[in-house]
Order: structure tokens, then C-alpha cells, then sequence
């Protein structure tokens, strides 16, 4: 008789059991304010489709407290998101050479870093701009 | 008190198939000195304690393989870790995670030696040459392409580190995803057509939601949730591109 029985661990509570896991799943999570914010954005588009007292009184919404506030979550999970995006991606890339030599995971974080930064400041100022 | 006298706890995951229903602890006290790895630990334990406690080792220097086991739930080579880092605390040994327990710390890594021979991780030549055509000639550029990939040593701490092969065992996982890729990028290979079928397959590289942690653990610097992730773009090419070739190019 085969006196082997191999025992298969559960993997209940996996992302519990680790500091990387559960670093893991709370940038996975930023993601839903993405997703949130994006339907925000979209509500405001079928508004502005609806016409001027449609779009007035959207914006109205957007000065509650509690829309606010959050707008002030929605960024700081979106800072976040957009930190560990860049942190993986050289671990998603094939290998960057400039000049013979391998770019190192820190440079292109960096400039993808880099690059987020100057694109939101650029759109910030643009819409600033419009604004006035 | 003198550093012979010291002594560090070891806690050990036990399981013995003709026996126990289910793994439970068991606490040692092992002597303790300041150059121990966690292997060493152990090997004092089957010496002197128990000598039922099975586990596997060969090199004792982070080359074969053969030492991971789970050190305080972090996928580790027991070779290169060292018991200073804990002490006075107690240590936590356990079998590789993700995989089956055949007995204490020794798992059953059948699934793991399928999937590598799935690959074939051979070089499939481009160009069959004679002997009297000579070697197979490789600049030192095409040499470095691959070189980080092939350093694997199969110590799957990388499978005891991805959470998607937990939960899903018939997933490729990142070290046989690293010697696949190493062979499709050597030049002198032209076996890529074929392995690609398996990385485009249910079992391929979209099971993996780069959680990034089996490259953090890999004791090689292999970096194999890069070679998991090059491959996601390289079936998605794959697919789009049957579209331009004749007869659809897929199989």
C-alpha cells in the first residue's frame, strides 16, 4: 500500500500571512477609487449632456462636504496607485539599454514617476488656466 | 554565561503521513552559536533531538537548491539564513507554502519537475551544425541577454512566494517562466514557436497579477516576474499578429 498522503495547506487568509500581501492587495484596492472616480468624471459628462441646469446644479454637488472629502481620499489613493505602478513596472519591461549599459528598476521608476508628475502639474496649470 | 550555553527555540512544522491527520507544531531547543544558519539548526535537531525530522539539503552554500523551507513565513534558502537574526526569539520552520507536505519540511515537488520538463529547457537549434561545422558561436552581448535567467537553481522559493499558484496549481509559475524565457532569448535557439504555445495556454503567464514578491525572494537575482511579464507582452503579439500572417499562423 502507497503510505504516502501528501497534505495540501489551505489558502484561506493568504494575504493576511505576509506584509508584502497585504501591501499587495492594498494597492490592488486603490485601483477601485479609480474606478470611482472615473464614474464621478462620466456623471459629470451626462449631466453637461443634459444641458446647463443639468451641469449647475452637478457642480453644486461636487462643494458637499462629503464630495470633498472624497476628492481628498480619491488623491491620496491615486498618489499611491500611481507610486507602486511605476515601482513594478521596471519588473514588467524587457530590459531598457541606453548607451550599453542595463537602466537600472530606480531610473525607470523615476522617470515614470517623473513623467506622471509633469503631466498632472501640465493639466493642472491648463485647466487652471481655463478657468480664470 | 558562556556562548556554548546558549540556546535558541526552534519551532518546527511536523507531519507524518502514517500518523497525522494534519501538521502541528513542535518547539526545540537547539545550542546556540552566532555563525548557525537555520539549516544547521535543523540538522541538530535530526542529530540530537529527533531523528525522524525530515527535511532536504545538499550544498550548505545557496547553490542546489535543495534547502527552502518557510523561515518566520518568508520563503528562504535555510543555508543562507542565519539563526543571530532571530535569537533570542523563537524561529518558525515550515515547508515551502503552495506545495503539498510529504513529510515535516520535505514537500512534494512533482507538479514543479512536470512543468519544467514541459518547457524543454534545452537549447532546440536554429541551425543543426555537424561536429566538423563547430560550436555554436555566441557574442557576449547575445550572452547577456539571457544570462540572469538561467542562474535558476529550481529552488522554487519563488512558487512558495506567488500567491496564484497557491491558489491555482496548474499555473506555469515564475522559475519555469524564467528557463522558458532563457531559452527563446539565446540566439542559438529556435525552439521559441514551441514553447510559446504553452505560455499562450489556460495554464500560461495570465494567471500571474504581478504581485512582484517571487523576485523579491529569489536568491539568484533571476528576477523571474520579469521573465513572466516580458511574456505577457509576447502572447498578446503572439495573438494579434496570427492575424497578419498567412494561414493565421496559430496552430
Amino acid at each position: 500500500m502507497n503510505k504516502r498522503r501528501p497534505y495540501v495547506r489551505s489558502m484561506d487568509g493568504w494575504w493576511r500571512k505576509n506584509p508584502f500581501f497585504v501591501e499587495y492587495m492594498i494597492h490592488e484596492g486603490t485601483a477601485l477609487f479609480v474606478a470611482a472616480y472615473a464614474g464621478v468624471l462620466l456623471a459629470g459628462l451626462y449631466r453637461l449632456s443634459q444641458g446647463e441646469a443639468a451641469w449647475n446644479s452637478w457642480l453644486t454637488a461636487l462643494q458637499n462636504p462629503w464630495y470633498i472629502a472624497f476628492h481628498v481620499l480619491a488623491l491620496v489613493a491615486l498618489t499611491y496607485h500611481t507610486y507602486t505602478w511605476f515601482k513594478i513596472m521596471p519588473r514588467t519591461m524587457p530590459p531598457v539599454v541606453v548607451g550599453g549599459k542595463r537602466l537600472s528598476a530606480w531610473a525607470i521608476t523615476g522617470s515614470g514617476l517623473a513623467v506622471a508628475g509633469a503631466a498632472s502639474l501640465g493639466l493642472l496649470a491648463l485647466v487652471w488656466g481655463m478657468a480664470r | 554565561m558562556s556562548e556554548a550555553q546558549k540556546k535558541i527555540e526552534i519551532e518546527v512544522l511536523r507531519y507524518h503521513p502514517e500518523t497525522d491527520s494534519e501538521p502541528h507544531a513542535q518547539v526545540f531547543e537547539v545550542p546556540f552559536t552566532d555563525d548557525m544558519s537555520v539549516l544547521q539548526g535543523v540538522q541538530y535537531i535530526k542529530d540530537y533531538l529527533d531523528g525522524s525530522l525530515s527535511f532536504r539539503w545538499s550544498c550548505r552554500m545557496a547553490i542546489c537548491g535543495s534547502c527552502g523551507m518557510m523561515v518566520n513565513g518568508i520563503p528562504s534558502l535555510s543555508c543562507q539564513t542565519f539563526l543571530r537574526d532571530y535569537y533570542p526569539a523563537r524561529v518558525r520552520v515550515e515547508a515551502l507554502s503552495h506545495f503539498p507536505i510529504e513529510r515535516d519540511l520535505v514537500v512534494d515537488i512533482g507538479g514543479f519537475i512536470g512543468k519544467l520538463e514541459s518547457i524543454q529547457p534545452y537549447i532546440i537549434a536554429k541551425e543543426p551544425r555537424t561536429l566538423a561545422q563547430g560550436e555554436y558561436l555566441q557574442t557576449p552581448e547575445q550572452l547577456h541577454a539571457y544570462e540572469q535567467f538561467s542562474s535558476c537553481i529550481n529552488c522554487l522559493l519563488c512558487y512558495a512566494a506567488c500567491p496564484q499558484y497557491g491558489l491555482n496549481p496548474d499555473f506555469i509559475g515564475p522559475a519555469a517562466t524564467a528557463l522558458l524565457h532563457r531559452y527563446n532569448i539565446d540566439s542559438r535557439d529556435g525552439g521559441k514557436a514551441e514553447r510559446m504555445e504553452l505560455i499562450n495556454s489556460e495554464e500560461g503567464v495570465f494567471h500571474c497579477t504581478a504581485v512582484g514578491y517571487c523576485s523579491e525572494v529569489c536568491p539568484k537575482q533571476v528576477d523571474p516576474a520579469n521573465a513572466v511579464n516580458q511574456n505577457k507582452t509576447n502572447a498578446a503579439a503572439d495573438y494579434f499578429l496570427r492575424f497578419l500572417r498567412p494561414k493565421g499562423g496559430a496552430k
